[in-house]
């Protein structure tokens, strides 16, 4: 099909596409003027009942618990899917060669600049300590595993456009992100086994819900820690992998 | 103007699939996935959204203070979980797609594939 043909079948389709957009929106309720049942429900009662204060967070972890399951599981598939992906590739290239060159490559490359290296150096232990603070705090104030899970990988990168890509190849540990990563889902399957354990069902928050504080909310925030932790490995590992794609483009590649 | 955030969320949805069409380049459809999918968290957040009321984090308003809906914005979490881990996946399908063809426009790829 030529550009224009395919553009031609898109515009007969967007205008389709965009009457039924325009019509199913016009269903929803006024912007400003929500009335839904659940999210007032949970608004009322996530203080009450958890003693935690941040209601999304509390969502997330505790009363749509199991979605939260299915969605870490999702992440953990597609960094496998990521991986078999890559990985097929290195195994075709002479894998022993290909091994020694980098060693090399390694040794001989040049240093990052000294100021470089201290900003690195630097900012990666406050990156690492927000990452913390924000999936500890993930079920009092905004935040959560996801999202300092994200930030923990993040001082990875950090490092890794600070100290130079050599020095990051030596530092990497693909196996230990993966190990971390599997560890965590596993976590918060053993969460939920745990509310079987208790006498309840699935997910249950089976643990005594606190007065204020951090140690609040029952199984919430040992749901953020293992999330965050799933979530950090899963983001290292991909960085690894994409980052290591790089590595062996200029390595001489194409 | 009430009807805003869901015609910019149709808006998005729609210059997404443009993109998607006409892209040149595997990298860049992608990204056009990313816009498609970030209409999705904009009608979700605008169906929740009440006027004049505050976000739903206890810390330091009253329990009885109206707020928005908490579900829907634990929804998009996982909305933009789940994009993060398309993205991914695709990226690494973009990569094997130049490494087998040497190229990242999808219509090279359609005509060394027949």
């Amino acid at each position: 099909m030529t550009p224009r043909a395919r553009l031609a079948v898109f515009a007969l389709a967007a205008v389709g596409l965009a009457a039924l957009l325009v019509w199913g929106l016009a269903g929803l309720p006024r912007f400003g003027d929500y009335e839904g049942r659940y999210g007032r429900i949970i608004a009322r009662d996530t203080v009450p009942q958890r003693k935690a204060t941040d209601a999304v967070g509390v969502t997330t972890f505790d009363y749509r618990g199991i979605d939260t399951l299915g969605e870490e599981f999702i992440l953990l598939v597609s960094v496998v899917g990521v991986m078999a992906l890559l990985r097929a590739h290195r195994e075709e290239t002479d894998e022993s060669r290909a091994r020694a060159q980098e060693l090399e490559r390694i040794r001989k490359a040049p240093l990052p600049s000294e100021s470089l290296t201290l900003l690195g150096q630097t900012l990666a232990p406050i990156v690492l300590v927000l990452g913390i603070y924000v999936v500890a705090h993930g079920h009092l104030t905004p935040g959560g595993g996801f999202q300092g899970g994200v930030v923990l990988a993040a001082a990875l990168l950090v490092l890794y456009l600070t100290t130079g890509r050599t020095a990051f190849r030596r530092l990497r540990a693909v196996a230990a992100f993966e190990a971390v990563e599997a560890l965590g889902a596993l976590g918060y399957a053993l969460i939920g086994v745990g509310g079987l354990i208790a006498g309840a069902q699935f997910l249950h928050n089976f643990i005594p819900h606190g007065h204020s504080g951090l140690l609040t909310g029952g199984t919430v925030p040992l749901a953020n820690v293992s999330v965050g932790f799933a979530v950090a490995g899963a983001i290292a590992t991909l960085l690894s992998e994409m980052l290591d794609q790089d590595l062996l483009r200029s390595r001489g590649g194409r | 103007m009430s009807f805003l955030p869901y015609a910019v969320a149709a808006w998005l949805f729609l210059v997404g699939v443009w993109g998607i069409v006409t892209s040149r380049n595997l990298i860049h459809l992608v990204v056009c996935v990313t816009v498609v999918q970030a209409s999705t968290y904009i009608v979700l957040l605008g169906i929740g959204y009440r006027t004049d009321a505050a976000a739903p984090i206890f810390a330091d308003i009253p329990t009885s203070t109206p707020t928005v809906d908490p579900v829907v914005q634990a929804l998009t979490l996982t909305d933009v979980v789940v994009e993060a881990t398309v993205v991914a996946l695709l990226l690494a399908l973009a990569i094997q797609a130049e490494r087998r063809f040497g190229t990242l426009d999808p219509n090279e790829l359609g005509a060394l594939r027949g």
